[in-house]
């Protein structure tokens, strides 16, 4: 994990996305620190804010020179409408750079980049950097609708092969990301896949990435009271190294796991095999 | 006179610490990620996540709701035991020059001892915050501190173990009928200290799902939302001593605290010192900030140090 700041960072640059929002902001502290698939947390609403809990969003772009940070917003409360609404010149009170990021490989590999709607946001660094280093990359990039896709002209800027697919055939395919990710990863001959979006997708990208034996990175979307590792709020069962399973917190041993140590099935459960399970109760 | 000239030092058992500032049990970890944002030693101390004997998974997710001013959680006490902490936590702590104010908590009388005893002689240590008032236990009707028998029975059984250097606080639940019977139980169980006040029990319905917005259907009430309830049970108790009706202790005040101004407010109360909990998941960096206000406060009300403060609004003449 990086060394995190908190900022008071300025909105430089607020623009619309489809049916999203893009809000660069001024940080360069924060900036030289990002890598693709850290993300970054903001506070809602100034000081004496009546929403106490940080939104969290991962960062679509660093650019060092200019010293700013690139999120994608998307309206889902009160707090993202407050978020969305800001103007430039405002300060939004930013930490970042935040959790794990990819593992970047080191030399060329072929790998696959798929997301549901903006949760696409942190990958195009990523292919940049899997592409400087002489690998190649393809795109599955899904949404419910056209309006909710996210970066699919700088997709086909970095490659030819990029999939669209939309749940009402609006745009591309008709159908889900996970629909056509087999015959994606052999296309490219995909020794990895990146994947970013809903838990369902992700269990589910996790599952097809390891019938064909390519390993499977997951940046998973869980909501966080803190963003910072502070406030246990954002755990996830995951095999750890030593084959025991442990609640861990998806800001700080995250966002990005191993799909397959992620304990996708028992979401939302104490699975009676966690360490500590005993003590809740819950029965072997 | 000017804020960097008033003594933020507060007395905590035997010693003196720099200030009265520390963080609430459960809202800094064990303070590796809190220390990216303040230097732990510059905090008065530091109030671990509550300690158990044993690994303790936690509860299901979700496990946390926001609310107005405040939130809901419903962690359910996760933590790696007491020997996790002894041999990979606290020598880290110390290590760093914090002072630390351990939380500790068990099932059972036994098990609060078993943890107290295995902190005897370990560095960094200053004192013990006995937490018998999680509300996220297994059995929500067994919160020790919702009972004064039990609530004695457990201050006395750590107490009798833990090193007479060691202060023990007790932290007490807002929970209950009569905050001040289940204080001055504590106190006559040999309890040097109060914490007040732990989280309330709360709920929220998830208005898409129509279900209950947490796993563990309730969970605790922290913020901004709840100062106001921390604030009179640190009144009422503090009154208590006053009147000679309680013997008097150190409080120890957390409930919503954000600015140099709130904890002020908690000094004015009759607490000797204040922990920062929820409010550090939104702004880690709040410690320095709120001690920086607090010297000013005290500065512009004519206080030359924190301890003058404590209890003043109990004064006949300050009403």
């Amino acid at each position: 994990m990086a060394h995190p700041v908190q900022t008071e960072a300025e909105v430089v640059e607020s623009a619309p996305a489809g049916a999203y929002r893009r809000l660069v902001l001024r940080a360069p502290e924060a900036a030289a620190r990002v890598r693709p698939g850290h993300f970054a947390a903001l506070a809602v609403g100034g000081p004496g804010s009546s929403m106490l809990l940080r939104r969290a969003f991962s960062i679509h772009r660093a650019d060092v020179e200019a010293g700013t940070i690139e999120l994608v917003v998307a309206e889902r409360g009160a707090g993202t409408r407050e978020l969305v609404r800001s103007r430039v010149g405002d300060r939004l009170s930013l930490i970042a750079p935040l959790g794990t990021p990819f593992p970047l490989p080191e030399g060329p590999v072929s790998a696959l980049l798929v997301a549901g709607g903006y949760s696409s946001a942190p990958l195009f660094p990523l292919a940049e950097e899997i592409k400087r280093r002489g690998g190649q990359v393809g795109f599955i990039l899904g949404a419910a609708t056209e309006s909710r896709l996210f970066g699919v002209e700088a997709a086909r800027a970095l490659t030819q092969d990029v999939l669209v697919v939309t749940e009402d055939g609006s745009a591309g395919l008709t159908g889900l990301v996970t629909g056509v990710l087999a015959q994606a990863i052999q296309a490219i001959d995909a020794t990895v896949v990146h994947a970013c979006g809903p838990m369902p997708m992700l269990r589910a990208v996790t599952g097809i990435a390891e019938e064909l034996g390519t390993r499977c990175w997951t940046s998973v979307e869980v909501e966080m009271a803190c963003g910072v590792g502070i406030c246990m709020t954002c755990v996830l069962p995951v095999v750890g190294e030593d084959g025991v399973s442990r609640f861990v917190r998806s800001c700080t041993d995250g966002p990005v796991f191993d799909g397959a140590r992620v304990r996708w099935a028992d979401l939302g459960t104490v699975p009676a095999d966690l360490e500590g399970a005993a003590a809740m109760g819950v029965q072997g | 006179m000017a804020p960097q000239q008033v003594d933020l030092t507060a007395p905590f058992g035997g010693r003196t610490l720099p200030n009265p500032l520390t963080t609430a049990s459960g809202c800094a970890g064990y303070g590796r990620e809190l220390a990216k944002f303040v230097p732990l030693d510059e905090l008065g101390s530091v109030t671990t996540k509550t300690i158990m004997p044993y690994a303790r998974s936690g509860r299901a997710t979700p496990r946390m709701a926001e609310t107005p001013s405040g939130m809901l959680n419903s962690i359910g006490l996760q933590g790696a035991g007491i020997a996790h902490f002894v041999k990979n936590e606290l020598p880290w702590l110390a290590e760093r020059g914090a002072r630390v104010l351990v939380s500790i908590a068990g099932e059972r009388l036994e098990e609060f001892a078993q943890v107290a005893e295995q902190l005897n002689g370990q560095p960094g240590v200053i004192g013990l915050e006995v937490n018998i008032s999680c509300p996220n236990v297994v059995d929500r009707g067994l919160v020790f501190a919702c009972n004064p028998a039990t609530s004695y029975d457990v201050v006395r059984a750590v107490r009798r173990v833990a090193d007479a250097e060691l202060p023990v606080y007790a932290k007490l639940s807002p929970d209950v009928t009569s905050i001040t019977e289940i204080a001055a139980a504590c106190v006559q169980a040999g309890a040097d200290g109060l914490s007040m006040i732990n989280t309330t029990l709360g709920m929220a319905i998830d208005p898409v799902t129509m279900r209950p917005a947490l796993a563990g259907i309730t969970g605790g009430l922290s913020g901004p939302a709840i100062r106001p309830l921390a604030v009179r049970c640190v009144y009422q108790v503090h009154a208590e001593m006053l009147a000679g009706r309680i013997p008097q202790v150190p409080i120890l005040a957390m409930g919503g605290l954000r600015t140099g101004l709130d904890a002020l407010e908690f000094a004015l109360a009759g607490a000797s010192g204040v922990a920062v909990g929820t409010t550090l998941f939104n702004d880690p960096a709040a410690p320095l900030r709120i001690l920086d206000e607090l010297r000013t406060a005290l500065a512009a009300r004519d206080f030359t140090s924190f301890t003058d403060a404590v209890g003043y609004a109990h004064r006949p003449d300050a009403s």
